[in-house]
């Protein structure tokens, strides 16, 4: 077990919501979480008592290297414009831009974490006509570069880590956050993007309840409608990294059990998908095909199941509630 | 006169800046600044409608609900959608919950904290406000943060995740409840009422509600043992209760609409006068102070929003919205006076202004309220009917406005059609209401008219009053310029 680790946590572009999401981490609130997993939390711009001059005093201190810091996490994308300038962001009370503190600050670090797809990848800051330049830490909407730029490495020698996700569940923060503080993770357990694998290694498919109407390619039609939502409804859980539908968000939901399409929010460039709850189709057959199935598999496998299909589960596909129980009897094949 | 500026402003959501202009140890001239400008507005253009559902949410993380009803009603008045009445009750409650969870987080984790601080070391009350309110490590935080948590599974079952879910559709909820869930929702009010009554109130919410005047008001503040008469007594030795005045006029676009109108009705009211109907085609944005190109003030269904940060006399990328010419003061303290909320227009009409200690008194007082609406919202529930709507959503072209309110307080969406894209997104958010700079005739908004007069001492930028005061607004400012 290392030493207590020291985390400061700042705001460039975000909504705010990272925060929102790990306020719900801990039985005895996030503070009494961080405190026992060996954290101390330096600042963060929604809980500490800290303001104005003292804070731009204690930034100033690691700036220079006179105060060592362990963890930075950055909430929210980066804001490059305008023309570079970054003035899009200033850090209030200062006359300096975001853009400028993170790229003073990240090398002090010796981690540093992107919390959510802002920072990770730009986000929905980067939508198109993306007024704003925003780019995550290390990678863009596009490609890697991000504002730390390709080759950065914390004094950890780590890449950045994206715990990408908008938001990301509460636990993929705390549970990073826990792992840098412990010393548990090294570059190999990030995946090509830098997402930590213990929830990149999953689509957000696996575990969905609609999983067999997946296998049988029983579709909802509809909002609401418990069929699956890919062939229709545009669920990207296929191709989305995520252990969304293992484990719970806010005490028992899922995107899909909520009734809605995965919009593949852990992935860069999510926010420019165009027609978020529609599935592009060619020819009948949806465009984004689940990530490591051939087309014509898809296209056959789907063609048998269709054919077999039990009457439980094409019914209940469109509708809002079960109805046609499982069981013996008419409904069997 | 000197010259500060105060910020980084914590424990508000976003990035917030203040200049003051002090002399004789009170501040004489405010102006507010929000630092940061992210573009939704421009974002949304050239989309399809519906995927406003996923981008406006996103403008703010703390009442993405909020933002997904004002969208919702948007695309409903372009689409004439009719709702399913279950959808719309189950979104009045997953609304109430974030409402309730921001209300508490900010009076808890933002606002008390304040009173912890060493400024007030020597004050009879501060062991007691610094063990129970201290920043991170005070009990009520402690207590209250698992509380917060608890009520937010209100999400997990009727909206999947939050923030940002897609549960609320013009038609509806997507989720239709079973009696499982429904008992599981009344599980977790149970707990959150109980929550509630131990840690806030010290008493019944009924016995709270029942409380109509100042006198019984200090009366109960006097009596009681949990963390809101704890706030009334510190306010009172503070001078919250003069602090941070707001003279109005006070606007609400009516709250928690249903088949019977709203629960909370909207209009304009003044702090010791009675209630205007609202007409929401006299709002406008002014342009004259804000990091925007120059332009005339329009109604937000024609507004422009074309950023200049070289623009001389801008200030904030804020926008100055006006009714009728006029900076309104938005938020609980105003949904609860524009509804004759009987304790809070006593407590109005004796201070002539909104103060420090109604706004939050005000977001309890709503909170209790809450819980009894949402006990009757979940009983209503018609579990052998539809959430959503079955008929397909149609956006042809044409305008649709979503007026609705927020926690923090009026929020509206405008949005323009025209071949099947989002031609024009226009969003006015509660506190681009509350902290919007000056206009062309150099009124000020509501917060720098509220900062004038509140004293400083001799280090205005660490002044704990000018804390209060901008906190007990419970800014957003990632909404503000979105
Ligand atoms: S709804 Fe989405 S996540 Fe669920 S089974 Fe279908 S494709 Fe997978
Ligand atoms: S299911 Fe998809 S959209 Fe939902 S949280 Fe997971 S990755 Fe994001």
């Amino acid at each position: 077990m290392a030493d207590r680790s020291t985390l400061l946590w700042l705001q460039a572009g975000s909504c705010g919501g990272c925060t929102m999401a790990v306020l719900e981490c801990g039985a005895r609130g996030w503070s009494a979480e961080l405190n026992a997993v060996g954290i101390d939390l330096i600042w963060h711009p929604s809980v500490s008592l800290a303001t104005g001059a003292e804070v731009i005093e204690r930034l100033e201190r690691i700036e220079s290297g006179a105060e060592p810091l362990d963890i930075l996490c950055l909430e929210g994308a980066v804001l490059c414009g305008p023309n570079g300038t970054g003035r899009f962001n200033r850090f209030a009370g200062t006359d300096r831009t975001m853009l400028d503190w993170v790229r003073a600050l990240a090398p002090r670090a010796g981690t540093v974490v992107a919390v959510g797809s802002c920072a990770a990848f730009g986000g929905i800051p980067a939508g198109d006509p993306d007024p704003t330049d925003a780019r995550g830490l290390q990678h863009t909407a596009r490609g890697p570069g991000g504002v730390l730029g390709t080759d950065f490495r914390a004094r950890s020698g780590m890449p950045v880590i994206n715990v990408s996700g908008c938001a990301p569940h509460p636990g993929w923060i705390m549970e990073t956050l826990e792992a840098v503080a412990a010393g548990l993770i090294g570059p190999g357990d990030l995946d090509a993007l830098g997402r930590p694998r213990f929830f990149a290694d999953h689509l957000a498919h696996h575990g969905c309840s609609r999983n067999e109407f997946y296998e049988f390619k029983a579709s909802a039609e509809r909002p609401s409608d418990r069929g699956c939502m890919m062939e229709n409804l545009g669920c990207k859980a296929t191709q989305a990294v995520g252990d969304c539908n293992q484990r719970s968000w806010n005490g028992g939901g899922t995107c899909t059990d909520g009734g809605y399409a995965c919009v593949a929010c852990t992935a860069p460039g999510f926010e420019n998908i165009r027609g978020f709850l529609a599935t592009p189709k060619i020819a009948g057959i949806p465009v984004g095909l689940p990530l490591d199935m051939p087309k014509a598999w898809f296209v056959a496998l789907a063609a048998l199941s269709k054919s077999a299909t039990p009457k439980r589960v094409r019914d209940n596909a469109r509708a809002d509630r079960p109805v046609v129980p499982p069981g013996r009897g008419p409904g069997t094949r | 006169m000197t010259r500060t500026i105060v910020g980084p402003f914590n424990r508000v959501e976003g990035d917030l800046e203040v200049r003051l202009e002090t002399g004789d140890g009170v501040v004489r001239e405010a102006r507010v600044t929000t630092p940061l400008y992210r573009g939704f507005e421009q974002i949304l253009v050239g989309r399809a409608p519906a995927d406003a559902l996923v981008i406006a949410p996103r403008i703010c993380g703390i009442c993405s609900v909020s933002q997904s009803m004002a969208a919702v009603a948007a695309l409903r008045a372009l689409s004439g959608t009719v709702a399913a009445p279950n959808g719309v009750l189950a979104a009045n409650i997953a609304h109430a919950a974030e409402n309730i969870a921001d209300h508490l987080t900010h009076f808890v984790v933002f606002f008390m904290p304040d009173f912890a601080r060493p400024d007030y070391a020597g004050a009879a009350w501060h062991p007691a406000a610094a063990e129970r309110f201290a920043a991170e490590t005070g009990a009520a935080s402690a207590e209250i943060l698992p509380v917060r948590a608890r009520l937010l599974h209100v999400m997990g079952l009727i909206a999947g995740k939050w923030p940002h879910s897609l549960a609320f559709q013009p038609g509806g909820t997507t989720r239709a409840l079973d009696l499982g869930a429904r008992m599981r929702l009344a599980g977790i009010w149970r707990d959150f009422r109980a929550a509630f009554e131990r840690i806030v109130l010290g008493v019944p919410v009924e016995d709270f509600l029942a409380i109509e005047t100042a006198g019984a008001l200090a009366a109960y503040a006097e009596a009681g043992r949990a963390d809101l008469p704890h706030f009334l007594r510190i306010a009172a030795a503070t001078g919250c209760d003069r602090l941070g005045r707001g003279p109005g006029p006070l606007m609400s676009f009516g709250a928690y609409h249903g088949e019977d109108g709203a629960l909370f009705a909207g209009g304009l009211t003044e702090p010791s006068d009675g209630w205007r109907p609202l007409d929401p085609d006299r709002i406008a944005e002014d342009l004259s102070h804000a990091w925007m190109q120059d332009g005339p003030a329009l109604h937000p269904a024609r507004g422009e929003t074309r950023p200049d940060v070289d623009r001389p006399e801008g200030y904030s990328f804020a926008k100055a919205p006006r009714l009728d010419g006029r900076p309104v003061e938005v938020g609980a303290v105003a949904r609860q006076a524009v509804d004759g909320q009987p304790l809070i227009r006593a407590l109005l009409e004796r201070d002539g202004a909104t103060t420090v200690t109604t706004r939050i008194l005000a977001r309890m007082v709503e909170t209790a309220r809450l819980v009894l609406a949402v006990e009757g919202w979940v009983r209503a529930l018609d579990l052998r009917e539809a959430f959503c709507a079955p008929e397909a959503v149609r956006y042809g072209d044409g305008a649709g406005e979503g007026l609705v309110e927020a926690a923090r307080g009026a929020l509206g969406h405008w949005i323009a059609v025209r071949g099947e894209r989002i031609q024009r997104y226009q969003i006015v958010a509660p506190t681009t209401w509350n902290f919007s700079p000056r206009d062309a005739a150099g009124r000020p908004g509501p917060l720098e008219q509220a900062l004038v007069g509140t004293p400083v001492g001799d280090q205005p930028g660490r002044a704990v009053a000018v804390q209060h005061v901008v906190r007990s607004f419970d800014p957003c400012m990632v909404c503000t310029a979105h």
